[in-house]
């Protein structure tokens, strides 16, 4: 399987590109299944982010995508190996990372104002002051006038913005989204991607976003790195080199999107049809 | 009691009216509602009807059953010329009272406990057996032990009105409690909260649609307590009318003091119906629930 050598000889630049923000040296998870028997997720996975960079992991569903990014989360503890974050390991809700989760984790009980103060407020900024901010990242997302409703009240693309504002206004240098816009339509969905890269272009805080869309993957990201079917490891690192500023809606009608799309795809494939395999096939 | 039908009809009948011509959309709606308090209002005049007039063509005994009228009459009494016991207000207080500082102890202890139990997995592993055999236990019986302990005073009423009421909250506050969205938990880690923080700002708001829950049934229960306590043995309070009047051998008595007790139970229950519309605003109403699924 790709080891880490095979990965490094095919990005020779890779020296000269700044120290990783964020780095994964020979991660590895096991979990207890329920027939008691160890089952691994992650094999031995190295991964570097440099700083400001988007990277987009991307791999057959249910291959341990989500657990790597909770572990650098500090969510969950790595069997094996170790993550490092500007080169000092991470800690349980590390304040260095923000995280978007799959299902919008806003709080239903908080008004829009209260849930993207929340962050602030937790971490001690006076109430005025944290209103103020979270005003502003609402006008950022294009919420302004929305401060007073609840979620309930709001679509699920509005949601995700207020979700993206509650994580972003605690500038983390590290932002993970776990498969963040899944569940919204095709074209909310595309929408909310372009805000996203607007936003991190103004940020430049690293993204290490997970999904199973390859289209959204390279539209968005510097890097797409592809993972096995489970357990996880790195297969292939792609560096994707269209220009920036990019519009979502336009990049996948460049000849070269198209180019990259079939040599990640194939690449990818296999993996998938192993997955796809292995899911129909098991009893 | 029939004398009282027809200006109250046509009261609600002049709101209705009122409501029409502001809103002309919501006519329908507004009739449905006449009609629903009209055959409400029937059925409740129609059964006293029916009882009056057993009564009163002796086909049932009046010293044994009583009758509405003679209810109506002592609950006058009461009113006007006061209790045995004092006036009508001051008994009606006293069992206020108690239920309601039974009520606040109890939803407290209850909401405090579950909450800690609900998170603190060892400690429910180990306190299940005893929480499941005191849950067991006829709880009411106990008012005679507080009575010995606590006399013929408040406090044996309200610690049988909080013993009444514990439980009942504290398993939906464990139960509430355990059923916190781990999403939830973790984003609001994340984003860098304490673990105070998410107990105060997670747990405890998401518990609290379950906990609000039992708040209806625990007010009535804090009411049974404080009544059931005052009849074992008190010197004042809706209670010890109601044995009173049951040595006396006074059915509309015991009715006339049920019929309080109910109206001063509505009342609270009302009051917890506008607390909760206001500490649960973040949840989507029910018709629109009801409307999506």
């Amino acid at each position: 399987m790709g080891s880490s050598t095979g990965f490094e000889a095919a990005n020779p630049d890779r020296l000269r590109t700044p120290p990783p923000l964020l780095a994964l040296h020979g991660v590895s998870k096991r979990f207890r299944g329920p027939d008691g028997r160890a089952h691994t997720a992650l094999d031995a996975v190295d991964l570097t982010v440099a700083p400001g960079r988007f990277c987009v992991l991307i791999g057959p569903t249910g291959c341990g995508k989500s657990t790597i990014l909770s572990m650098i989360a500090g969510l969950a503890r790595p069997s094996e190996g170790s993550i490092l974050i500007d080169g000092r390991p991470v800690l349980g809700g590390d304040p260095r990372t923000g995280f978007m989760f799959q299902n919008d984790a806003v709080f239903p009980w908080k008004t829009v104002l209260s849930n993207v103060m929340a962050g602030p407020r937790f971490r001690g900024v006076p109430k005025r002051e944290a209103a103020e901010l979270a005003r502003d990242w609402l006008r950022r997302v294009g919420l302004s006038g929305f401060e007073t409703y609840f979620p309930y009240q709001l679509s699920g693309g509005m949601r995700k913005r207020v979700a993206l504002a509650q994580t972003l206004i605690n500038n983390p240098q590290i932002l993970l989204m776990d498969e963040p816009f899944s569940g919204l339509d095709a074209q909310t969905r595309q929408i909310m991607s372009e805000e996203l890269l607007g936003l991190w272009e103004q940020l430049g805080a690293s993204v290490l976003m997970v999904t199973h869309d390859l289209e959204e993957a390279i539209a968005l990201a510097d890097t797409v790195v592809v993972l096995t079917a489970g357990p996880a490891t790195v297969k292939k690192e792609f560096t994707v080199d269209l220009p920036r500023p990019r519009r979502v809606r336009e990049v996948r009608f460049q000849p070269r999107f198209v180019e990259l799309h079939e040599q990640i795809w194939s690449c990818l494939s296999e993996e998938v049809s192993l997955a796809y395999a292995r899911a129909t096939t098991s009893p | 009691m029939p004398a009282l039908r027809p200006p109250r009809e046509r009261s609600r009948q002049d709101a209705a009216a009122e409501r029409e011509s502001k809103h002309v959309t919501a006519r329908p709606r507004v009739r449905h509602r006449v009609v629903i308090i009209g055959v409400q209002v029937a059925l409740l005049v129609g059964a006293l009807g029916i009882w009056q007039a057993l009564a009163s063509t002796h086909t049932i005994d009046v010293f044994f059953y009583g009758d509405p009228a003679g209810t109506w009459r002592q609950l006058l009494d009461w009113i006007h010329g006061g209790t045995t016991e004092g006036p009508l207000w001051q008994q009606i207080w006293v069992t206020l009272q108690e239920a309601l500082l039974g009520f606040v102890i109890g939803v407290v202890l209850g909401v405090v406990c579950g909450i800690v139990l609900g998170r603190v997995k060892l400690l429910s592993e180990i306190l299940a057996v005893y929480i499941g055999a005191f849950n067991s236990i006829p709880r009411i019986v106990l008012g005679s032990i507080f009575i010995i302990w606590f006399g013929l005073g408040m406090q044996s009423k309200i610690a049988l009105a909080v013993l009444l009421i514990f439980f009942n909250v504290f398993f939906n506050a464990f139960q509430g409690a355990r059923e916190v969205d781990g999403g939830l938990i973790a984003n609001a880690k994340l984003l860098g909260a304490s673990r105070l923080d998410v107990i105060l700002q997670v747990v405890v708001p998401s518990a609290f649609s379950w906990i609000i829950a039992s708040l209806r049934v625990a007010f009535g229960l804090a009411i049974t307590g404080s009544v059931v306590g005052e009849m074992l043995g008190a010197q004042q309070g809706l209670g010890t009318l109601i044995s009173q009047a049951q040595g006396n051998f006074n059915p509309n008595g015991v009715y006339a003091g049920l019929v309080v007790t109910t109206i001063v139970a509505l009342a609270a229950e009302g009051l917890i119906t506008v607390v909760e519309r206001r500490l649960l605003r973040w949840r989507p109403p029910r018709h629109a629930l009801e409307a999506e699924t």
